[in-house]
């Protein structure tokens, strides 16, 4: 019996090989036959040498988070073999370079070999022995091409689009796939049991990054100043953002630039560029990941303080300390929620695909100005670096972009006395100046020290309190501004809810079905914001229990809603995941499944 | 003590181009102790914007933390001003020039603010040769904390309560020169005849400008035995000369080096007159300004005017090739590259 687009395959190669081309080749020919399609790298910290593995998940019903045990392995690098044979399952298939004997330690009588003679089919072809390598690559690409029945016009398609500014190299790289492609259909069987089929699964979705994603977001939302300090996995969102403001925002005849960039000499700095750009009005941003949060603690606390305008990216990867740098988890909640000294409090955005990521990103901007706060994005490193399927942008252009409450000169001179942090309108939102809007009027001192209305400094008790009341109600008039949590359900149907947010997104929709299937029912909701809204506190207390599911030890957000919405920790059931690997379907439907059945016995 | 200043001024107090009087470029009344060198600093800060014509509000006060810090909210009352965290303002400061390239941006530090917690910044401020004035007020100690040595404070230099400092000083102006700091001058709060136009000629120079400028501590570091005392400071002082800062409005018609009076123009046609003193030193070579510096130090003398200046080399924006535009006056027109160009992007992704 065979199975049609539901599979998934795995290539094992040197980091630095040039692998990570032919990979998104393989990936992206899957793409284009229309069906459903989930690439994830998984790379060391490292830049040539040591072991990287592509992992492709392709599914008809467009489930895109990751699924355990591999239907075909492609094992070019030695070093990782024997994990690479174990890691297969029973039943699968492992293709080797068979130019050499497969040693008898990687022989397992429960799965399927497909030797093709990579370095001896590339030694008799090419001479340069670069294009030995890179042609290595491509080569399995064919040979999978043939086994998984991937549509060859397809891939000729990819590599004409790739190369169409060097034509030269579009010739030789078909050449490598027929190579492949030829050698399997001359010596197996084939298509495996499993393989592709064309759909029209895909539509109009777009295949990205989503830290490029977000770098695109920035450039649409007016970004100006960005200012960064390269970190794993965050270092492309200000590629991206360079790359595209140099399509858009350099003057044709002039040559100048409608942006700055500084990599700046620390995350310290980086952050204090974005604090001191935004108090002088131009939109700016910094990205980074959890080490940089810890950072940037200090000027957390000052921007949430002295309210100034602050976009920050953390796209997470697994801590503490160095951690694992080149691994996916969401565990820096309670440190952005939290951050720095004293009572603070900030506004976290959760994307779970680069649309969100793009969406959020101009929506941050916004946010920090009309908040006059730090607004923190927590991606992570599963959604930044990796390729995900996605829905299209979308851009309206009658967007205006949303400045809060910023003074002119003119409304400057019809009122009174100007008092900075004076609550006019009492929504906690204070109106802010721009340095030199107003010759005689509208200057003040920005610190983060405290200060009265008048942002005169003061050590006043009543002062200080009014201050911190009132940074509270303008925390709950966030509430209402910040993106609405979404619902699976229109109306709560079941006695068990389930919450998750950000990249375990997608695992936790194929759980939620698979689990449907076995008869469980439950009612989702998905955050993508804190602070959390009235309806995030219903959902929690129209349920008897309520699963959270989210990748890293502690349970952070089920911590979060428990303290800030005081909740009995009870209620709540953490289902966690913190390996640094994305979260799978398989391990939700376990947790889920044990702890119901425990509650029925 | 009262912290609102009088607001008796003389009627005939004189105005500048601008029609506005010295009292419009002052603050908050200070609450630095009686006699800090500080407040000193601030008035020839007054006095120069006062006759430069600064529109106040063209001028942004950008700070750290610590007594130096406190003062940009006594001086130019109608400025922004932004006072951030220890040692940080270099990094605010470089965001917000790059926001708005068209304001002066004056940055007040002190010695732990610039020469320990604030090192990492300030070196890289430099080093972009960000477009702003950074003025050391360097007493030595920390004030603010109650008298501890700083990282300025000279080696063998004795505290009120009698301990010698047992390390060596930083020196902030050699550590500026040789970073690239396109003016570096050195001064004494105890003469704003000589501080008010460095002060002028660092506000008009493209570029970074550092000023160090001597500020005794007179509560915790103006005791016998202490290098950064008043008495110490007055007897060790050793001018490079004098400097005149003629504005560009100004016409200059010698436009050549005579004797030991040299010319030095300005990015914006303005000029700086020396009056040299040293003869064997040139202002305008790195070399030789490091050389006067080590051999005045060597000789145990402080040396003060302006050290060092090079008006060709590319500020931070220069650097950067930004729009001439400042970035915060940016609109949607200009930023965002629109619906149409979006669907392009996706087809690309495809």
């Amino acid at each position: 019996m065979s199975t049609i687009n539901d599979f998934v395959v795995k290539f094992a190669n040197v980091n630095g090989t040039g692998s990570a081309s032919a990979n998104l080749l393989f990936a992206k020919s899957i793409f284009r036959m229309g069906v459903p399609v989930s690439p994830k790298n998984i790379f060391p910290s490292n830049i040539q040498g040591l072991p990287t593995w592509y992992e492709v998940r392709v599914s008809e019903k467009g489930h895109l988070g990751r699924r355990e045990g591999i239907d075909l392995m492609v094992c070019v690098n030695p070093q990782s073999m024997l994990e690479d044979v174990r890691s297969v399952k029973p039943g699968g298939y492992f293709m080797y370079d068979s130019t050499k004997q497969l040693h008898e330690e990687y022989i397992r009588e429960d799965i399927n070999y497909v030797g093709v003679p990579l370095m001896e089919m590339c030694n008799e072809h090419y001479t340069d022995p670069r294009l030995r390598q890179l042609f290595k690559n491509i080569i399995y690409v064919g040979a999978c091409a043939a086994l998984l029945n991937i549509e060859f016009s397809v891939l000729e398609e990819l590599v004409s689009e790739q190369f169409a500014g060097k034509t030269k190299l579009i010739a030789p790289n078909i050449e490598a796939l027929q190579l492949g492609d030829d050698y399997v259909k001359a010596n197996y069987t084939f298509p495996l049991p499993f393989h592709m089929e064309r759909r029209d699964l895909v539509k109009d979705a777009i295949l990205m990054d989503g830290n490029s994603a977000c770098g695109l977001g920035a450039v649409y939302a007016g970004a100006t100043v960005c200012a960064w300090y390269p970190i794993t996995p965050s270092t492309s969102v200000a590629e991206a953002f360079e790359m595209y403001a140099e399509q858009f925002r350099v003057d044709k005849e002039t040559g100048r630039k409608n942006f700055a960039i500084v990599q700046a000499e620390d995350e310290l700095a980086a952050i204090g560029m974005v604090i001191g750009a935004n108090w002088n009005g131009a939109r700016s941003f910094t990205a980074t990941s959890g080490p940089g949060v810890s950072l940037m603690n200090e000027f957390l606390g000052l921007a949430y303080f002295a309210e100034v305008p602050t976009v920050l990216i953390d796209v997470q990867r697994t801590g503490p300390s160095t951690g694992m740098p080149t691994r996916t988890q969401q565990s820096d909640i309670q440190i952005s929620a939290y951050a720095s000294h004293g009572d603070t409090k900030h506004v976290l955005l959760f994307p779970s695909t680069p649309k969100e990521c793009f969406d959020l990103t101009v929506d941050a901007f916004d946010l920090a100005e009309v908040l006059q706060t730090p607004i923190i994005m927590l991606t992570d490193l599963d959604l930044g670096m990796n390729d995900h399927m996605s829905a299209p942008f979308v851009w309206d252009d009658s967007k205006k972009y949303n400045r809060g409450k910023v003074l002119n000169a003119q409304q400057l001179d019809e009122i009174g006395r100007y008092g900075r942090y004076e609550d006019v309108d009492g929504d906690g939102i204070t109106y802010r100046t721009i340095p030199a809007t107003h010759p005689k009027k509208g200057a003040f001192v920005n610190r983060g020290t405290s200060r009265d209305e008048f942002a005169v400094y003061t050590e006043n008790s009543d002062a200080y309190r009014r201050n911190m009341e009132r940074l509270l109600v303008k925390w709950d008039t966030a509430k209402d501004m910040v993106p609405a949590p979404q619902f699976y359900q229109e109306k709560n149907q079941n006695e068990v809810g389930v919450i998750f947010f950000g990249t375990s997104t997608q695992s936790a929709e194929e759980a939620m079905e698979i689990l449907k299937e076995n008869g469980i029912n439950m009612d989702a909701m998905r955050l993508l914001s804190f602070p959390f809204s009235k309806a995030v506190n219903d959902f929690i207390y129209a349920h008897q229990e309520v699963f959270v599911i989210e990748q890293n030890r502690d349970a952070q957000m089920r911590g979060l809603l428990t303290l800030e919405l005081n909740i009995d920790p009870n209620k709540l059931i953490p289902v966690l995941n913190f390996d640094g690997m994305p979260i799978t379907a398989d391990l939700i439907v376990k947790r889920i499944t044990q702890s119901v059945s425990l509650t029925k016995i | 003590m009262s912290y609102i200043r009088p607001q008796f001024r003389h009627p005939n107090l004189p105005k500048n181009s601008l029609g506005y009087t010295s009292k419009d470029y002052e603050g908050g009344l200070s609450t630095l102790c009686a006699g800090c060198g500080h407040d000193s600093i601030s008035a020839a800060i007054v006095q120069a914007c006062f006759e430069m014509s600064i529109e106040p509000h063209r001028l942004a006060k950008m700070s750290g933390i610590g007594c130096s810090s406190k003062t940009p909210a006594y001086f130019l009352g109608n400025s922004h001003g932004f006072n951030s965290v220890h040692g940080r303002m270099p990094s605010v400061a470089t965001g917000a020039n790059l926001a708005n390239r068209d304001l002066i941006y004056f940055g007040v530090s002190g010695d732990g603010d610039t020469a320990s917690i604030g090192m990492g910044q300030f070196v890289h401020a430099v080093r972009r040769n960000l477009n702003m004035v950074y003025i050391v007020m360097n007493n030595g100690c920390y004030g603010l904390t109650k008298g501890q040595d700083s990282a300025t404070a000279d080696e063998g230099s004795k505290s009120k309560a009698g301990s010698v400092n047992p390390f060596q000083a930083i020196d902030l102006a050699s550590l500026a020169m040789e970073l690239g700091a396109t003016y570096v001058a050195q001064s004494f709060s105890g003469d704003k005849k000589q501080l008010t136009p460095l002060i002028k000629a660092a506000m008009h120079h493209q570029g970074f400008a550092f000023i160090n400028v001597i500020s005794p501590c007179v509560t915790f570091n103006n005791n016998v035995g202490s290098t950064k005392s008043y008495d110490y400071v007055r007897e060790h002082v050793e001018a490079t000369g004098t400097v005149d800062f003629v504005p560009m409005a100004e016409e200059i018609k010698a436009s050549y080096t005579e004797g030991n009076k040299a010319l030095v123009k300005m990015h914006d046609g303005s000029y700086l007159e020396l009056h040299k003193l040293a003869t064997d030193w040139n202002p305008q070579d790195r070399i030789s300004a490091s050389m006067a510096l080590q051999q005045a130090r060597a000789k145990g003398e402080i040396l003060t005017g302006l050290l060092y200046v090079n008006t060709d080399y590319h500020e931070l924006h220069e650097t950067l090739g930004t729009t001439l535009t400042p970035l915060n006056e940016l609109t949607e027109k200009d930023l965002c590259p629109g619906a149409e160009a979006l669907s392009d992007i996706n087809a690309g992704l495809r």
